[in-house]
């Protein structure tokens, strides 16, 4: 609590409030106790808040508003206490198997790094990831906390096509393809699980606040829960974080 | 061709990286609903350029408004914004593009295809056609059968497909441009590159900028980016729901169905609205 925000008016429906440019957890728990704050004070409101890593975005269902008076009201909400429940966060295991048949780009990026490809794997299965928003594709986690040692530019000519699951490193950033997409992150590897499923009543299984964490399995494993996903019957382990 | 059914969008499910969708050109597809007594939101057909091959297999009434591709029925013209009782067996065929780009197919009751997320608007991975095909049967939701007062035929003002004004507020990052850059970006008109859909219109004239990038943000239909070469990307109905260069303007509603009615090669320049 207690940062310095900028409230905009953003077109003709949306206030845009900002916090300092900065990637940052602390940011990112503030964006979301507002979120949450504004979604329990004025629910009765016909209105959306989407988030980013310092940015929200009030959407109003309606064309015609007075700025000056929304924004006086979301100001106010921001400096609310509220007990409302504490959001309940959890830690999603995720099984990524990083064959290179899978993880194409894997032994070129093991090679830039002059590490081994187990190395590779060591690294990126180990870190616990956050999950800061949902943007980009449907499903597609935004997530913080890739090992500094992993950070690898974009490849120059994206792709026409990356498989639905592949789990790829851009830059600073690692993430999964929830579906079949044109991308330029190299790719090391693949998870069987959907990211993006319109027939769950949450069509991602994971939220903004939640953390991740990759594990890695054989093709034969991928294969088996890819199944079992497929049926329907596929359980993601989880855990509730503890503060 | 490239034709999809589209109501008005997802409003709601951002919050999944879900698009926003719906019909680009609001007003000419709430007219076509409007001549029929539909809600404005009802789903319709938008037909970009070219225009399919209809069957009917019920009786109903259409209309179609937007772009005129020089409608037939049963190879007759009929005329646009005008209320139409179709029978079973009649065929609606399209011809030539005359005025703007997309036009609007909006029947009585509406259409029932699939719907996902409260919406029918079709998009790749929510729906699960993405877009029309031959052979394909579309549903409607039958309100009202025949009737005979056809004489209704409202005038609709298309003097926006003309225009190439396009109003526009100030983005999030406009203030970061330079006074120069201010300049050009109000006092130039702009050609639409050939990359111009659903989910964005490129300009051709680049704008030189030394801008740093912005963390990754929201962004919304509407919204103009400014990439580093120097190119202003115009954000559409089928947009990203978050993108990390530089939102320098955003366009007024009305606007975007301007936008919606223009093709490559055309100009546009935008007006910025004080507000």
């Amino acid at each position: 609590m207690g940062y310095q925000l900028t409230f905009k008016r953003f077109g003709e429906h949306s206030i845009l409030v900002e916090w300092p440019p900065a990637i940052d957890e602390s940011i990112l728990n503030d964006v979301l106790s507002f979120k949450s704050k504004i979604e329990y004070f004025l629910q009765e409101e016909s209105i959306q808040v989407n988030h980013a890593y310092n940015s929200l975005l009030v959407g109003y269902d309606s064309l015609e508003i007075d700025f000056t008076d929304k924004i006086e009201t979301i100001k106010k909400v921001y400096r609310k206490n509220t007990d409302n429940g504490k959001q309940v966060f959890r830690l999603w295991k995720i099984p990524v198997c990083y064959d290179v048949d899978f993880g194409i780009d894997i032994v070129a990026l093991a090679s830039s790094k002059k590490l081994s490809v187990q190395e590779i794997i060591k690294l990126h299965s180990q870190s616990v990831y956050m999950v800061y928003f949902i943007g980009f594709l449907p499903g597609f986690l935004y997530l913080g906390g890739l090992d500094d040692l992993l950070h690898t530019p974009r490849k120059a000519t994206p792709r026409l096509r990356i498989e639905k699951g592949a789990v790829a490193i851009g830059g600073g950033q690692t993430g999964v393809y929830p579906n079949e997409s044109p991308g330029g992150w190299n790719v090391i590897g693949n998870s069987p699980i959907d990211f993006f499923n319109i027939k769950n009543e949450s069509p991602s299984f994971a939220s903004a606040g939640d953390r991740i964490q990759f594990y890695p399995v054989s093709k034969k494993e991928h294969l088996n829960i890819k199944t079992l996903v497929e049926a329907g019957v596929f359980q993601i382990e989880s855990e509730v974080i503890r503060d | 061709m490239y034709s999809t059914i589209q109501d008005f969008g997802r409003f709601g499910y951002q919050k999944y990286g879900v698009p926003c969708s719906g019909v680009m050109d609001r007003k000419a597809a709430s007219f076509a609903n409007a001549i029929l007594g539909n809600n404005n939101e009802l789903p319709v057909l938008e037909m970009t350029m070219l225009g399919p091959k209809l069957q009917f297999d019920c009786n109903t009434i259409i209309c179609i408004s937007g772009a005129d591709m020089s409608p037939k029925l049963n190879n007759t013209f009929i005329l646009n914004n005008k209320p139409i009782s179709v029978k079973k067996g009649d065929v609606l065929s399209f011809g030539k593009l005359n005025n703007g780009v997309r036009s609007y197919l909006a029947v009585s009751g509406g259409f029932s295809t699939e719907k996902v997320m409260e919406s029918y608007s079709m998009y790749a991975g929510i729906t699960n056609q993405s877009k029309i095909e031959k052979n394909d049967i579309l549903e409607v939701s039958i309100k009202s059968e025949l009737f005979e007062n056809q004489h209704a035929s409202i005038k609709m003002n298309t003097d926006y497909f003309n225009s190439k004004g396009i109003e526009v507020f100030k983005g999030s990052e406009f203030g970061t441009l330079s006074e120069s850059q201010k300049e050009l970006l109000f006092n130039q008109d702009f050609t639409i590159s050939k990359d111009n859909n659903r989910m964005a219109y490129q300009l051709n004239e680049p704008l030189e900028n030394s801008l740093e990038p912005i963390i990754t943000s929201l962004v919304l239909p509407g919204t103009v980016q400014l990439t580093p070469s120097g190119k202003l990307i115009i954000l559409m109905r089928d947009c990203q729901t978050t993108g990390g260069y530089p939102r320098v303007l955003q366009l007024k509603e009305s606007s975007i169905n301007v936008l919606s009615q223009k093709f490559t090669g055309q100009m546009v320049s935008f007006c910025l609205d004080m507000i």
